[in-house]
């Protein structure tokens, strides 16, 4: 048996402030990171605040658009109109998502088709937002001959499965396969297994991944541009063009009158603070659910 | 009451393997049957082809006949309805990590659609006093989820959970083997209770084991099955070498 | 080889034993010869032996007892250690023998020399080739070399049998030489009890091999 060779205690000395020092830097250097990236974030909320702040009153969210050089108005019909829109795409691309991430990883594993479904949903990822746009034109404009909210809901769907279903996919499989077996040998059936077992295993991330399609497209503006269009009015008929917080702040920020441009710095702060809080709330109601475990 | 399993001629493969070979054997209801034999000797495969578990594998395929009473579990019943017959208690507990303990043993019975809150709650008090976990979680039943017992408990709850659905055959694949001593000692005393009214296979490594709970003992080799005798012949005069070479420790 | 530390501690086991028996031989066959040449220094040698032959039995106890609690020995390992068990309170019993037999040696040592109707001589030696025979199908495992010791035993027993009746009878005629007579009597009595033990080791021995317990039934 040899022995392990005997160091000094100098050396050992040394080793251990080397390593101290190693430590002390590769942190300085991952918290250095992270501050730059929050930086920016943080810029821009300020900023926001800064500039939006002030045009924000009741008004902002209760009138719709005053006529050009009137003072007051707001965006109200924007607001509402985002969120119907949104809620339409979500209610269409989140099932629709879940529904491939759930063939992907339960069904389809290793079939030719889960290829095909995976490698469409990456591709779908990458195309730009304002040629789904221009999809949503041809495939529902162009045909019914006006522009609608609807059309726009499609657009956002669409742009919204991709995460879903590559986040769905990814934390089905990270549910154990042992936990699934536990219920295939009671005699569940397949499909329920998947459904109470799998999927409420997997539920927070699949949430997290909603989320993230969601806050991605609720700031879209180019795929609502040739679809939703926008609307100067109160309108909540996604048969009508229809307006949405994004379209309105582009509208504004590119118009000529110093009134609109306020109105839209005040646009882009409760567009981002709505963000965040139904993510936020989403968050809480997610986690509230998880520890009670039951229904 | 518990029901015999007669096999015949059960050959299974894993896409090219051929992993069980002709093996032929009657398991007597009531009693409880040990299977043992070094890794990878078909023991495992053996027993999720009895609950028809072994098909849930894409690429794996069972051949033969598997008579639980006069049921061909094969022909004549489909796999969900098997799988309610005849339960299985995994080697690792696996509870459902986001149910409480009341769901997770009333899981057999509400995920098929029964909802009937007196009768479940008879059935998971009947379920975890027969697991012997009742005194230790009848105060949290609805407030704790099934991952935050200990290991032992946890497999306990995975048999209570088994029970429930009131199976007539009980499987354990090596049910003990991630458990310490203590809660070892009370599972095996669980099989002995559960034996009057359950047939039990239990698939173990551990010899003795097989000695302190079986009646009845097979020996699995490379697939096939070597011997099946009283537990007590095989450890003390088994009649094949290869048997007596592996609980002898020869080999194995 | 698997489970080297058990294999060597059944070898140990076997040794001892071996050893043990070795010394047990020895002491018959050292009162034996002190019979016919009614020397009183083999029969204190004799009755030295005795110590350690009883120390080697409880030694031997140990180790398998040991050897049951930590090893789980299964099957023909957990018969070997059983039949050692056996072989050796045996053993130790026609050790017990060799010391009786050369304790009436020494009582016939102040007795004056007779001429005795009996063969004692070679009633020891078949009981001592009975000893052997079984030892030697112990070391070597075979059942069948234990069967044939087994059959022995009818010669040992009727030889003791005629040696009671011509003793009792040479008693009744010449009551004066009754002390020799009832000392041979007895150390012939001892060797059929050697012979008996002998059978048990034979008996043990087939159990150990065939899994196949055999005492107490009567031979064909």
């Amino acid at each position: 048996m040899s022995q392990l060779p005997v160091r000094s205690a100098n050396f050992e000395r040394y080793l251990t402030t080397r390593r101290s020092v190693t430590n002390g830097l590769v942190t300085f250097l991952a918290v250095g990171a992270t501050v730059l990236v929050l930086i920016p974030l943080g810029a821009i909320l300020f900023y926001l605040l800064y500039k939006g702040f002030s045009s924000l009153n009741l008004a902002f969210f209760t009138h719709v658009p005053a006529p050009v050089g009137e003072e007051g108005g707001g965006m109200a019909n924007a607001i509402i109109g985002s969120g119907v829109i949104l809620a339409l795409a979500s209610a269409m691309g989140i099932p629709f998502g879940i529904g491939a991430g759930v063939y992907l990883a339960e069904y389809g594993a290793g079939s030719k088709l889960a290829e095909a479904v995976r490698f469409t949903a990456d591709v779908l990822n990458g195309v730009p937002s304002i040629v789904m746009g221009i999809a949503a034109y041809s495939l529902i404009v162009a045909h019914q001959h006006h522009f609608s909210g609807f059309a726009g809901s499609v657009a956002l769907a669409i742009m919204m499965v991709p995460t879903v279903t590559r986040t769905t996919e990814e934390m089905l499989a990270t549910v154990p396969s042992n936990v699934r077996e536990a219920a295939l040998g009671l005699g569940i059936p397949k499909w329920r297994t998947v459904i109470s077992v799998s999927l409420r295993t997997a539920s927070p991330g699949i949430i997290t991944g909603c989320m993230l399609a969601f806050a991605r497209v609720a700031g879209e503006t180019a795929p609502l541009l040739f679809t939703a269009l926008g609307n100067q009015f109160f309108g909540v008929n996604l048969n009508q063009p229809m307006a949405a917080l994004p379209l309105q702040i582009y509208t504004y920020a590119i118009s000529p009158y110093d009134e609109w441009h306020r109105l839209a710095w005040a646009g882009a702060l409760v567009l981002i603070v709505m963000i965040m809080v139904s993510v936020t709330l989403v968050r809480i109601f997610a986690s509230r659910g998880a520890l009670k475990g039951g229904n | 009451m518990g029901v015999d399993i007669k096999v015949e001629s059960l050959n299974a493969w894993y896409g090219q393997t051929h992993t069980l070979k002709d093996v032929t054997l009657q398991i007597p209801a009531n009693h409880a049957t040990a299977l043992i034999g070094p890794s990878g000797c078909g023991k495992s495969t053996f027993v999720r082809c009895l609950n028809r578990m072994h098909e849930t594998n894409p690429i794996a395929r069972a051949e033969g006949t598997v008579m639980m009473g006069d049921v061909d579990i094969y022909k004549d019943a489909s796999p969900v309805e098997i799988r309610r017959r005849i339960g299985m208690v995994f080697q690792r507990p696996n509870p459902f990590p986001t149910m409480s303990i009341y769901d997770n043993v009333a899981s057999g019975l509400k995920l098929n659609g029964f909802n009937k809150r007196r009768v479940l709650d008879e059935v998971v008090e009947r379920s975890l006093k027969q697991a012997a976990l009742w005194e230790e979680v009848k105060d949290d039943l609805k407030k704790k989820s099934g991952a935050s017992l200990s290991g032992g408990q946890q497999q306990r709850l995975c048999i209570a959970r088994a029970l429930a659905v009131d199976p007539e055959v009980l499987l354990m694949d090596e049910p003990a083997s991630a458990l310490d001593p203590v809660s070892t000692a009370k599972i095996e005393d669980l099989i002995f209770k559960l034996k009057s009214q359950y047939t039990i296979v239990i698939v173990t490594h551990n010899m003795q084991q097989a000695a302190r709970v079986a009646e009845n003992t097979g020996f699995f080799l490379m697939g096939k099955l070597v011997e099946f005798a009283p537990t007590t012949k095989i450890f003390t005069n088994p009649s094949d070498k290869r048997t007596e070479d592996y609980i002898t420790g020869r080999f194995g | 080889m698997i489970r080297i530390k058990f294999q060597q501690s059944l070898d140990e086991l076997k040794e001892r034993l071996l050893v043990m028996a070795g010394l047990v031989e020895q002491a018959i066959q050292r009162a034996t010869e002190a019979y016919s040449s009614r020397d009183q220094h083999l029969c204190e040698l004799v009755l030295l032996s005795e110590p350690a032959i009883n120390r080697m039995e409880r030694e031997i106890d140990g180790l398998a007892l040991d050897l049951l609690a930590m090893e789980q020995p299964m099957a023909v390992d957990l018969r070997f250690i059983l039949s050692v068990i056996r072989i050796n309170a045996d053993l130790e019993r026609v050790g017990d023998q060799a010391v009786n037999i050369a304790g009436r040696v020494q009582d016939l040592g102040t007795q004056a020399n007779v001429d005795l109707p009996v063969d004692i001589p070679r009633l020891a030696m078949l009981a001592g080739a009975m000893v052997r025979k079984a030892l030697q199908a112990f070391i070597e495992g075979d059942a069948d070399m234990a069967e044939s010791v087994l059959k022995l035993d009818d010669q040992v027993d009727e030889m003791n049998r005629d040696a009671f009746r011509s003793l009792g009878s040479l008693i009744k005629e010449k009551p004066e030489l009754a002390p020799q007579a009832l000392n041979a009597l007895i150390i012939s009595r001892n060797l059929e009890r050697v012979g008996d033990h002998a059978t048990n080791i034979a008996e043990d021995v087939i159990f150990w091999v065939r899994g196949a317990d055999v005492r107490h039934n009567s031979q064909d």
